[in-house]
């Protein structure tokens, strides 16, 4: 139910209400509402659930949970024993 | 697709799922709140991959499955009407009610359409003017924004055939129904990265504290799953708890500002019945005193409508994490999805279902 999908913003109209745009997943597109982004640029993508843009993903912390993936992987060889360690997460 | 297939990488699941055992030195409890998450972790046998002692618990977020049998029996009421279309979301559509579900009203004629968005049924509302549409607001915070939006339009554009049969719940209230219930054994959430999205987490911080829990936001692929795990146990090993963000490529502290205000708007926070659970205090959104005139339990007058459930079916204990759906004596014989007893085995997203399909 909680479904929600990234897409990458092709259009938008600001002039109408609420605000509409094209947006591309994986080459399908639909017509989103992105009324609720009002920084969302034409390039970004973002996460839409049942026509509704709820968030722009950030490409930065896309990279740096990637990254963490990586440095996890690095950082224990298979057979160590890795202490619990503090998260590298966005702790609050 | 980008953002997606690099969550979905089996090998560096597996490796995740390793570094996950290696830290693990006790028989941990996590929940995972949502069904999109409990989906993923069925389908690519991730419970499969992690330590035996741990146990994931399957959470009660599915908002198919928590929809009260009664809400059911009152759209199955509202879309037999032959003054009425009534617009739904398609998994709503075989969710079984006290006598029927709403696909048989369709075969029997009920003019009844599956919609993607909510403004699709606005826009059916304003190209019928002779009928009187009924949109089933069911959800999380997730949807409720854009059922929201749905409201305000109508309301904007004067439009006077257009409801909503609205169902809406809370992710926090139920976290604390479940964790002071006495029989609690979750030590650990993953909390719904796209109900976070919307609500942002702040209001995680006094739960985890009252508790003594720690709570991830998380996304949805098997990576992110893994990774919220792995940060859930990070915590429970090093004696830890705090609320952190595995999903923050999509999640921000504060959630969609904008969103929440239109919610703020549009509802009020009321008690509501959980299907299998009962009723949790503070757990649902009710359609403003102002906005009655779009709320079709009011205009439709259904609310004398209640139901009981089938004596069989044990989905509050599985809802709740206190029985695995094989604990069901009907489950996989009387219960199956071509005729499910209980909405778990209706929604693929319900843990009945979900252990069906990927035969457990
Ligand atoms: S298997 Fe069917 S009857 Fe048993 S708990 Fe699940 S939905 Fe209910």
């Amino acid at each position: 139910m909680c479904l929600a999908v990234p897409g990458q913003v092709l259009e938008i109209d600001r002039q109408g209400e609420p605000t509409m745009g094209k947006v591309s997943f994986g080459g399908v597109k639909k017509m989103i509402c992105l009324d609720w982004l009002p920084e969302v640029k034409v390039g970004d993508y973002v996460i839409v659930h049942v026509g509704f843009a709820l968030s722009i993903v950030d490409e930065k912390e896309a990279l740096e949970t990637i990254a963490m993936f990586d440095e996890m992987a690095r950082l224990a060889p298979p057979d160590e024993d890795v202490p619990a360690r503090p998260s590298t997460g966005t702790a609050s | 697709m980008k953002y997606v297939d690099e969550y979905r990488d089996h090998a560096l699941a597996s490796q995740y799922a390793e570094q996950i055992r290696r830290i693990t030195t006790q028989p941990w409890h996590i929940m995972e709140i949502c069904g999109g998450q409990t989906h993923t972790i069925v389908k690519s046998g991730l419970d499969q991959l992690l330590p035996e002692s741990m146990t994931l618990i399957h959470g009660p977020g599915c908002p198919v499955c928590v929809t009260p049998l009664e809400t059911i029996d009152r759209a199955v009421s509202i879309a037999g009407r032959s003054d009425v279309i009534f617009a739904s979301f398609g998994d709503m559509l075989r969710v079984p009610g006290s006598t029927k579900d709403l696909l048989t009203v369709k075969s029997e004629g009920g003019d009844i359409r599956i919609v993607y968005s909510p403004l699709d049924a606005v826009a059916i509302a304003q190209q019928n003017p002779e009928k009187r549409v009924v949109f089933f607001a069911v959800g999380f915070e997730t949807t409720a924004p854009p059922n929201a939006m749905a409201v305000q339009m109508a309301r904007k554009s004067g439009l006077k055939n257009f409801s909503i049969l609205c169902s809406h719940v809370l992710v926090p209230p139920a976290m604390e129904f479940l964790l002071s219930s006495r029989e609690n054994k979750v030590q650990g959430f993953l909390a719904a990265g796209h109900v976070c999205a919307v609500t942002g987490y702040e209001a995680y911080d006094p739960i985890a504290s009252k508790y003594r829990v720690p709570i991830v936001v998380t996304g949805f692929e098997p990576v992110d799953v893994l990774q919220g795990i792995s940060m859930v146990v990070r915590q429970l090993e090093g004696g830890r708890i705090d609320v952190e963000n595995q999903y923050a490529r999509v999640v921000r502290r504060e959630g969609n500002l904008p969103a929440r205000k239109l919610l703020a708007e549009t509802f009020d926070v009321a008690d509501r019945p959980w299907r299998g659970i009962g009723i949790i205090p503070n757990s649902g959104f009710v359609l403003k005193e102002s906005l009655a005139a779009y709320d079709a339990e009011k205009v439709f007058d259904v609310l004398h409508i209640s139901a009981q459930e089938s004596p069989l079916c044990i989905a509050g204990s599985v809802l709740q994490g206190l029985k695995k759906p094989h604990d069901c004596p009907a489950f996989a014989k009387e219960c199956v999805p071509e005729h499910p007893l209980g909405a778990p085995m209706v929604s693929s997203e319900g843990a009945c279902a979900a252990y069906y399909h990927f035969r457990r």
